[in-house]
């Protein structure tokens, strides 16, 4: 077995990928955040969008990651780009946005940043059960698609069905929110 | 493989970069992509746990209820920014101070 730093070559290859994506999505959401131009923080959250998608593919679920490219990428996403380009002008090229209180804001986020960290570093989580030892890649099913569907059919079958209401609803209710009034 | 806490961490920074676009910005679209970003944070987690843990698949079926709701959220708030801008002329949250149009 060849071997880098320690590692299999297909570990090492997966740390690449995972280091990679998740300077990437940070990246991006800093230009989220801290970007002048909403069109460029629109990009931005693009690939942060997509580094999700591959940490979901690292972490075995593949439905989740196609899901996660397909509505967030194609659908909200895209909405977003909608919604950027109706609420500005944009023949005075005007896309820039202003911040405020950005001194408390960093100091809370900051605050949320290291008390999450510190939690995430300092809670055993073996011993808590959470980590479960000796789980490798293997043990996850080749597909779990079809595990997930057997469960939003048996398990979950209830939210399921609210949430499939719930959409119905949000779309309809965001349709009658836009149109023009019209005196009948 | 990769430990579990290096999920959580780069979850937590995509979560507090998103509480901080919330806390900063004054434009409500921007301020709906920080909220995209804190959800697909809590996602990476449920995930992530779901992955390490023997719970099976439960958490992936949470990450894909929030991934529906997300979707209804983004197109009612977008409805709401429409019709704030058709009044105010403008998005800027700091306008927008009354309930009624």
């Amino acid at each position: 077995m060849t071997s880098i730093f320690g590692l299999t070559v297909e570990e090492l290859f997966l740390y690449i990928v995972f280091y990679g994506f998740s300077a990437l999505m940070i990246a991006g959401g800093l230009t989220v955040v801290l970007g002048r131009n909403l069109v460029h923080s629109a990009f931005a959250l693009l690939a942060t969008f997509f580094g999700v998608a591959v940490f979901y593919a690292l972490l075995g679920a593949e439905f989740l990651a196609g899901a996660q490219v397909l509505i967030y990428v194609g659908g909200i996403l895209i909405l977003l780009l909608f919604g950027v380009m109706l609420t500005q002008r944009i023949y005075d090229m005007n896309l820039k946005t202003e911040t405020f209180q950005v001194r408390p804001g960093l100091a809370v986020a900051g605050l949320v940043f290291l008390t999450l960290t510190f939690v995430a570093v300092r809670t055993p989580w073996k011993r808590l059960g959470f980590v479960v030892e000796g789980r490798s890649i293997n043990d996850v099913p080749i597909s779990n698609t079809a595990e997930l569907g057997r469960l939003f059919l048996t398990d979950y079958v209830l939210p399921f069905e609210v949430a499939s209401v719930l959409l119905l609803f949000a779309l309809m209710g965001a349709a009658m929110l836009v149109r023009r009034r019209v005196d009948l | 493989m990769i430990p579990l806490e290096h999920y959580l961490i780069v979850s937590a920074a995509l979560f507090s970069l998103g509480v901080l676009g919330i806390l900063t910005r004054k434009n409500a679209v921007n301020v709906l992509m920080s909220i995209e970003l804190i959800l697909n944070a809590a996602n990476i987690n449920l995930v992530a746990f779901s992955r390490y843990s023997s719970v099976n698949l439960s958490g992936q079926v949470f990450a894909a209820f929030v991934i529906v709701i997300a979707a209804a959220e983004a197109a009612v708030a977008l409805a709401i920014v429409l019709s704030l801008y058709r009044i105010l002329k403008s998005v800027n949250l700091d306008r927008a101070t009354a309930l009624k149009g």
